[in-house]
């Protein structure tokens, strides 16, 4: 069983888990997954590596609340167990042969782009972290970033904190101030990142996105994460989950995305109820 | 007195309308009498050509000749010597192009039901004899089998009788490989599955589910780091294969590989099911295998109207008689001759429907089938809001990329000996889909069998590794 040691909410709707999952903590790279289940009968759902300590044997991951699995999985406090922890799925980022990179994160999708931050940094390439939020309350690991990136821009839709706008318009804004990027990461909500990638194929630089589409196995079975890259059928969780941004077909991965987006309504409402049943 | 009827004892099943919307099993099995009735029927012949289509050599005259007696737990002990999963092989094996295909029976009339009466004595062991296993005396020698399908399970299980401490390093939360997440409950009940896998761990098998081996461990670590001697890799079928047509991402397409996973492992048809599936009204299923008949039979179930589009006729279709037989009864509709060209979708992205064109069959080809070619102008579009491709495998990649040294194919199946199954890797064995491509739950039994033979004799000096 694996161990929840510690929870953290990081935002109204995003929390931090560390689980121990000591063989998945010493295999882990960032860029790679894990799936979860939380109990017996739950859904599997993948969730990006935020994090890892090889010697204390612990995984973090960072979720936000969206769907009925991840409202039970924040149901579960420090000391309960979850069902299955599988991992580390996926291939890691390719960090090495850069000088200078960028990295885009959106929202939630952040968590995920610290891992890749931390280890450009740490590694000694120059990476300028460029992250985005709704509004203020809603910005999550802003110390970590800045400790571990030689800029941070923190830009908001709303203004309430960093530079009002779009991460795009600090991106462009950097590259036209002549900033040259080796690559640009960008990790986040799907339109985020294709708006990301058309701004980058325009200067000619090249860009890696993290796709996170519905899975089960995530072992190479089912075949359900697959998305057009360049024209051909690649399946996330074997091939990816970074593929190149200016080759993937952006707009059928929004589509798939929704694919249950009535049955997670449904399942969403149903745990709702219950959870209120609980409280009353 | 033998019994000189031309026919098999019919199997009892459920009525075909009513099991076209229940998930319960469809063949109901044997009443002792129709067993001992059907035991009759064979002739015990000098040369048992029966055996010799059997990809593990179960002596077969010998167990139906302990079920004439009425002496089922003997003829199980027959079984069991030759084969670790006698209840999902007595329901699951191809016995017509098998066993039976051979039975001299089959030459004026039906031959022997083989099958059905393996079925038969597996489950009456189940319900009546069956004695907890006795767990041998350990070797102390580890052996690691990769993957808890049919060749691991069978690999792990004689390793096991010999005394091995086997490990069986599972990918998903449950074991049993393409028995729980690919063939249906109504066609293999898990609690049967659940069973032979109990009664594994009973001869001390320890199964480590969770485990993707060449992600969590790799192989080399199982060898070097952890203390295996040997490592049997039954990871079986891998990525589904699509048709490369436009359309195959649209909402609504699925490889069967997932339907059929929702369905069965993540029991997405029940009510309270947490993983969703996407019922539609109208399924077309592409393809002709066991798989596809299985999809278009789940499908059945959850309420749809289905439609099985296969590219040649029904004579070539590669599933078992008898699941075909099954399909049509339950009301599935076949198109022959039908080769999808494009899956056609609405503004939100959608399936709404499938366009084809009319084949025939042309000269055979390599393969010694007759080549379908298509009918110019002959197009016509199927409606479906639902669309399951089925269309095979391709493998698994996540071993041969992480195990340096792993010759496989071309095509990316595992290279092995057919005999021992020894890969090019010292002490890597491996058997099953990962090396022969989909195939049948008995020939990965088989493999897995062969290699626990070669690995035994590997690890006790007597052959090269």
């Amino acid at each position: 069983m694996f161990r929840i040691i510690k929870k953290k909410e990081l935002n109204p709707t995003v929390t931090l888990m560390e689980v121990e999952a000591p063989l998945i903590a010493k295999k882990a790279q960032p860029g790679q997954f894990v799936i979860l289940r939380t109990d017996e009968g739950g859904e599997r759902i993948p969730l990006t590596i935020a994090d890892y300590n090889r010697e204390q044997g612990t995984v973090t991951i960072i979720y936000q609340i969206v769907g009925a699995t991840t409202r039970i999985l924040n149901s579960m406090s420090v000391g309960d167990c979850l069902q299955d922890f599988v991992g580390p799925l996926g291939r890691p980022t390719v960090t090495e042969g850069k000088k200078k990179v960028a990295v885009v994160g959106g929202g939630v999708g952040c968590a995920i782009a610290y891992p890749v931050v931390k280890k450009f940094h740490e590694q000694g390439t120059k990476v300028h972290a460029i992250i985005g939020f709704r509004s203020n309350e809603l910005v999550i690991l802003e110390e970590e970033f800045r400790s571990n990136s030689s800029k941070l821009v923190l830009m908001s839709d709303d203004g309430s904190c960093g530079e009002k706008g779009l991460v795009t318009d600090a991106l462009k804004k950097l590259i036209e101030s002549g900033e040259q990027y080796d690559e640009v990461i960008t990790i986040g909500p799907l339109i985020m990142m294709k708006y990301v990638s058309m701004l980058t194929k325009q200067y000619g630089i090249k860009t890696v996105a993290s796709m996170n589409p519905i899975m089960i196995d995530g072992t190479g079975m089912c075949g359900g994460c697959r998305l057009s890259v360049g024209g051909k059928t690649q399946f996330a969780c074997v091939d990816g989950p970074e593929f190149n941004g200016h080759e993937i077909d952006f707009d059928e991965a929004i589509a798939r995305s929704d694919m249950y987006k009535e049955f997670e309504q449904k399942k969403q409402d149903e745990a709702c109820k219950l959870y209120q049943k609980e409280v009353s | 007195m033998a019994n000189t009827s031309m026919v098999k004892n019919e199997m009892p099943a459920q009525e075909a309308e009513i099991r076209n919307k229940n998930f319960l099993e469809v063949a109901l099995g044997y009443t002792k009498e129709q067993a001992i009735d059907e035991a009759k029927r064979c002739l015990q012949c000098k040369n048992k050509l029966c055996i010799n289509g059997c990809p593990v050599q179960i002596d077969i005259p010998l167990f139906i000749q302990f079920v004439a007696d009425g002496d089922f737990e003997a003829a199980y002990q027959v079984i069991a010597r030759a084969s670790s999963l006698p209840a999902v092989c007595g329901r699951v094996c191809p016995q017509e192009i098998q066993c039976e295909a051979k039975c001299v029976r089959g030459i004026k009339g039906e031959p022997v039901a083989i099958g059905r009466l393996e079925r038969f004595v597996a489950d009456y062991h189940i319900t009546h004899g069956a004695e907890k296993q006795i767990k041998p005396i350990s070797n102390d020698k580890k052996v690691a089998v990769i993957g808890s399908g049919p060749s691991g399970l069978a690999c792990a299980g004689d390793l096991a009788k010999k005394g091995y401490s086997v490990t069986i390093f599972e990918a998903l939360h449950l074991a049993g490989g393409v028995l729980v997440y690919g063939i249906p409950e109504f066609r293999l009940p898990k609690a049967i599955v659940q069973k032979e896998i109990n009664s594994l761990k009973e001869l001390g098998v320890d199964i480590q589910t969770n485990m993707v081996i060449g992600k969590t461990i790799s192989i080399d670590e199982l060898l070097n780091e952890y203390g295996y001697e040997a490592v049997f890799i039954g990871s079986g079928a891998g990525l589904p294969r699509f048709m490369n047509i436009k359309g195959e991402n649209l909402k609504g397409v699925y490889s069967a590989n997932e339907f059929l996973t929702r369905i069965n492992l993540m029991k997405a048809y029940e009510e309270s099911g947490a993983t969703p599936i996407q019922k539609g009204s109208k399924v077309a299923v592409v393809g002709g295998g066991n798989v596809a008949m299985d999809a278009a039979r789940c499908a059945k179930r959850l309420g749809s109207e289905v439609t099985i589009i296969y590219r040649r006729t029904e004579k070539e279709l590669p599933a078992r008689l008898e699941e075909i037989e099954h399909a049509k009864e339950e009301g599935i509709k076949f198109k022959f001759l039908t080769n999808p060209l494009e899956i056609v979708g609405d503004e939100k992205g959608w399936v709404k429907g499938i366009s084809c064109q009319q084949m025939i069959l042309g000269e055979a080809d390599s393969s010694g089938r007759q080549k379908p070619i298509p009918i110019e102008g002959s197009n016509f579009s199927i409606e479906a809001d639902c669309i399951i491709m089925s269309i095979g495998t391709s493998p698994n990649p996540l071993i041969k990329d992480t195990t340096e040294g792993l010759a496989t194919q071309k095509w990316g199946g595992i290279i092995a000996d057919e005999r021992t199954g020894l890969t090019s890797r010292k002490a890597v064995y491996a058997g099953g889909d990962a090396v022969t491509g989909a195939a049948t739950v008995i020939l990965a039994m088989g493999a897995g069998k062969n290699a626990a033979t070669a690995i035994d004799e590997y690890i006790m000096g007597s052959r090269e590794g």
